[in-house]
């Protein structure tokens, strides 16, 4: 799985951060910081719930 | 949708025949009437969407303004004194763009996570008075109205022996149906003042706190000017203590009303974190919706909607959408994902929302673990609603266990 964030459509709500800590993480403007691309754990949740709509889950083959 | 459908007009607020029941106009709006007329207290008109995915789409479009200030936008009240009605009240409760950024900084889930120990302790604290005075007690003065005013003191750096203060003046500004225009007005001047004096000492020995962080904040090489740091000051008492403390209230009613919700709970605490999400979702008492002004031409839900219409987005009816949620009627603790709309979506979606989330989860955890036999003290159906400027909530939650 690939994760791909829209940092133009991230509204900072922190959403990702508190449900993957070690996949997402903010900025000091609540903008988010993608920390790892290619997560192994599900980030399914995290995406679906973003209120920016700014995380794209891509399945990799 | 039928024509005739489309043109009567409804009175709103809609009015639910229970106290966490949703009125029973949203299912045949959302099924039959997505675009409905509807009449505010103010008797000029607007369209209002209850389907999940039109108040998505608005929400999430810049073109829907929040400029409710604007020649030909729809008055909301009578006396045009809601909170949505001038551009300073809107920054007020949404957040104005420059400061908002900056906000943010004090709003990230991290910081948020490493205020939860606080929250915890304080939750501790009310309950352990609560506790002492015995059963039955009310929910909503022991624990729910207090602990938001509280966790804005820990936020604004102001002293916990002035929380009382704090407290009072944010009731009195915000509750519409105990004070008086003049004790509202009263509040308003001393939290003012009081304000003042705080900002100048923040300012003369700065703190560890978000006012303090503010006051040496400079924005694109501007610092703020003293009368935007006490509108963040009230902005953030305005937005994040009626709308927290009825929330607290409202899912904590949800929660005991069903007896099986709270067991499902107490055996198992791991549940915690959907199950306030859900709440957040199934409540049906969450107020207004947001308003938002077009002034051109734009499509929802398959019908044009003129330039110069006012559209009243209904989150907690979208919430209920059976096309976006399956037994969406149903509380389901256990529901993930869960992508209700209660904080909004898009670029004004609530700032706050992290910390909201910890003051909730938080106080149903400490909740848990000090009063697993915790009931309604009476019946679900005497519980009394309480009209809130931002968000409904509960008159009084009358506990035992």
């Amino acid at each position: 799985m690939r994760v791909i964030v829209d940092l133009e459509k991230c509204c900072g709500a922190g959403q990702c951060v508190l449900l993957a800590p070690k996949v997402f993480d903010q900025r000091d403007d609540g903008i988010v910081i993608l920390l790892d691309e290619h997560p192994p754990e599900a980030v399914r949740e995290a995406a679906c719930v973003c209120p920016g709509a700014a995380i794209k889950l891509e399945d990799l083959a | 949708m039928s024509t005739e459908s489309s043109e009567q007009v409804l009175d709103y607020p809609l009015r639910a025949h229970a106290p966490l029941e949703p009125p029973e106009e949203w299912a045949k709006l959302r099924q039959g009437c997505p675009v409905a007329h509807v009449r505010l207290p103010s008797g000029d008109q607007a369209v209002l969407l209850t389907r999940y995915a039109d108040v998505r789409q608005v929400l999430a479009d810049p073109r829907f303004t929040r400029q409710l200030g604007q020649e030909g936008a729809a008055k909301l009240s009578e006396d045009g004194g809601s909170v949505f009605e001038t551009e300073e009240a809107a920054s007020l409760t949404e957040g104005h763009e420059r400061w908002r950024r900056l906000l943010h900084k004090s709003f990230t889930a991290k910081r948020v996570s490493a205020m939860q120990p606080r929250i915890e302790a304080m939750a501790d604290q009310l309950l352990d008075d609560m506790v002492r005075q015995g059963a039955p007690a009310d929910l909503v003065a022991g624990l729910a109205f207090p602990l938001p005013v509280w966790v804005i003191c820990e936020l604004l750096g102001i002293p916990d022996i002035d929380r009382d203060k704090l407290a009072f003046w944010s009731n009195a500004m915000l509750n519409m149906t105990q004070f008086t225009r003049e004790e509202m007005q009263q509040a308003q001047v001393e939290f003012a003042e009081y304000m003042t004096a705080h900002i100048a000492a923040k300012r003369a020995a700065p703190g560890e706190d978000l006012l303090s962080e503010m006051v040496a904040a400079v924005d694109e090489g501007h610092p703020l000017t003293e009368r935007e740091l006490m509108m963040i000051g009230q902005g953030i008492l305005v937005a994040g203590h009626e709308t927290t403390s009825n929330t607290i209230a409202k899912m904590m009613a949800m929660l005991l009303s069903e007896r099986s919700r709270w067991e499902q709970l107490v055996a198992d605490p791991s549940l915690v974190r959907t199950a306030v999400e859900e709440a957040l979702r199934f409540d049906a008492n969450a107020g207004f919706g947001l308003p938002r002004f077009i002034t051109e031409e734009i499509e929802v839900s398959g019908q044009k909607l003129p330039g110069g219409t006012t559209v009243v987005c209904n989150m907690a009816a979208a919430n209920r959408d059976e096309q976006a949620y399956e037994r969406a009627d149903t509380m389901d603790l256990t529901r993930s994902p869960n992508p209700h709309l209660t904080f909004g979506v898009g670029p004004h979606s609530c700032v706050g929302q992290a910390l909201a989330r910890t003051e909730l989860q938080t106080t149903l955890n400490v909740l848990l673990r000090r009063l697993p036999t915790l009931a309604l003290a009476v019946p679900t159906e005497e519980l009394a609603r309480r009209e809130g400027l931002l968000i409904g909530g509960l008159e009084r939650v009358p506990v035992r266990w």
